[in-house]
């Protein structure tokens, strides 16, 4: 009786993996299928012509690239010292819980309520144009979170005999976190980060109202331009485009893109994690 | 008794409610090595962790008493402690060395000492790796990552890392408790040598380590020092009943 139960309990678990597998398979295949016509060198490095009908998608990767970047730059030193602060300096008080608490919420927040938020605070509230800056740090505020989780976890795994050995030879508590722990940590870091920015990079709705542009006939030249990305063209080539049939192998092509980026960003944190695992 | 370079007194140590040292006295011996032994939680490592008061990063750890330094009371609350760190090293149980080569292990004392002079940084880090009978093993290799060192290797490392910062008395936390024999005998050889040079303590639940390297024994049971004197007294001719039974080994 039991050897049954544990064989049924087994093939229950076996099927919900295989489901899975299937529908992300079946996605996938989905999307190569129709996308791997039009995907090609030409395809990635020419602008849409003739009303996105034809040509490439080039200025949505190189705005997805750049918002991208910008994001990391702006919520990457912020994120990191705040995980510093909540990890090695914060008293194990009521009030540090709370602002934990408060983080982990922050990353269950729906991606629209950030979009909004970015276009109240940078836009309406500061004044600067939708542009490249104001969808990064939106974007940034999103990734967040995921940051300084992902880094906080980092600092915990430094093992507690590494900070004492520092100590234990006269450094400060700020010389022990900055010369010894981060950069036992930057592995831990790096990974998270990366794995921050393949989401935001596929983000759509917190560039909405920030930045993003339908079309543009040139390349954003600076970071108060607005520029096209990869998420919003699919989304434009898929449900609003005039000619949507016509169009439908190039909105395959473009998510093709998107997941090559995604997937390239998140094997670059596996390779990252396993190279310093030992 | 010679010069005392550290005297403890009267020494209390509380984690929250629980009493974990009572009323500790101890005098330890100027350039002698004194090995701290009793079974398992009697509280050995705890006094070790009070002398470079390493229980601050406690929140809970309350010390009295008094643990005089030459001629201040380190717990007083206007001790630097980062600069008692640097007259007071510490060897850990198990080997710490930084995610960095082997060369800015032993420099990362001097560097945060502020001492930038490269060629004289240089030249002390081969000083204190000789010193610390390591120089042969990795004087190629000084720029590869530290952590690639065997075990060994790295508890010396670690030793010369402490050195490096030349501190006054060195704490040892069961050094060698991690290691293989011939790697044990080379720390203790390596401990010997620096007698005289540094004051040195040292725990260790192996009591063949303890007669072998210590001028004097102290034999801790939960929480008190029961039995302090010469080492060849606490094992040959132990006063007390207690350090009679744990020198013959009937408990441990």
């Amino acid at each position: 009786m039991k050897k049954i139960t544990q064989l049924f309990g087994f093939a229950l678990l076996l099927t919900a993996t295989l489901v899975v597998l299937s529908i992300l398979g079946l996605i996938l295949f989905d999307i190569v299928l129709k996308g791997a016509p039009v995907f090609n060198w030409k395809f990635l490095t020419h602008f849409p012509q003739k009303g996105m009908t034809e040509g490439g998608i080039f200025p949505a990767i190189f705005g997805t690239t750049l918002v991208t970047l910008i994001s990391t730059v702006f919520a990457m030193p912020l994120g990191i010292g705040c995980a510093v602060y909540l990890n090695e300096y914060a008293p194990d008080n009521k009030f540090t819980r709370l602002i934990r608490a408060s983080v982990r919420n922050l990353a269950g927040v729906p991606s629209i309520v950030y979009g909004l938020f970015g276009l109240s605070i940078f836009i309406q509230g500061m004044g600067i144009p939708p542009s490249l800056l104001t969808a990064g740090c939106t974007l940034g505020l999103l990734t967040l979170p995921f940051i300084i989780a992902t880094t906080e976890e980092a600092l915990r795994n430094v093992p507690r005999l590494t900070r004492e050995g520092a100590l234990a030879l006269g450094a400060t508590r700020w010389e022990c976190v900055y010369s010894v722990v981060l950069p036992s940590a930057v592995p831990g870091i790096l990974t998270g980060l990366i794995l921050a920015l393949s989401r935001a990079a596929g983000e759509t709705a917190p560039i909405l109202f920030t930045g993003v542009a339908l079309y543009t006939r040139y390349l954003p030249a600076s970071p108060l331009d607005e520029f096209m990305a990869l998420p919003y063209h699919l989304y434009i080539l898929s449900t609003q485009h005039h000619a949507i049939e016509q169009v439908r192998p190039l909105a395959y092509a473009t998510a093709m893109t998107l997941l090559l980026v995604v997937f390239l960003l998140n094997f670059t944190a596996f390779r990252i994690r396993a190279t310093y695992k030992r | 008794m010679e010069k005392i370079k550290m005297d403890i007194q009267a020494l209390d140590l509380f984690f929250g409610k629980k009493q974990v040292l009572k009323n500790i006295h101890l005098g330890i011996g100027a350039g002698k090595i004194t090995a701290l032994i009793g079974p398992s939680g009697c509280g050995k490592s705890t006094l070790l962790r009070s002398l470079n008061r390493m229980h601050d990063l406690h929140p809970d750890a309350r010390l009295t008493g008094k643990i005089m330094l030459d001629d201040h009371n380190i717990l007083h609350g206007n001790t630097n402690v980062v600069h008692l760190r640097r007259r007071v090293g510490m060897v850990f149980q198990k080997p710490n060395p930084f995610p960095m080569t082997v060369a800015d292990n032993v420099a990362y004392g001097m560097k945060i000492n502020g001492l930038h002079d490269k060629p004289e940084v240089r030249r002390r880090i081969e000083q204190c790796l000789r010193s610390s009978f390591l120089w042969e093993e990795v004087s190629g290799e000084l720029d590869k990552s530290a952590l690639d060192l065997s075990g060994g290797q790295q508890q010396r490392l670690c030793i010369a890392r402490a050195i490096a910062v030349e501190p006054e008395i060195i704490l040892y936390d069961e050094p060698c408790s991690a290691l293989d024999p011939i790697s044990t005998s080379k720390i203790e050889e390596l401990i010997l040598s620096l007698r005289e040079k540094f004051t040195q303590v040292i725990v260790t639940h192996n009591m063949q380590q303890a007669q072998r390297v210590a001028d004097y024994t102290a034999f801790m049971y939960l929480g008190e020092v029961i039995e302090f004197g010469e080492t060849q007294q606490i094992f040959q001719s132990p006063r007390h009943e207690l350090t009679k039974n744990y020198v013959a080994g009937h408990f441990g």
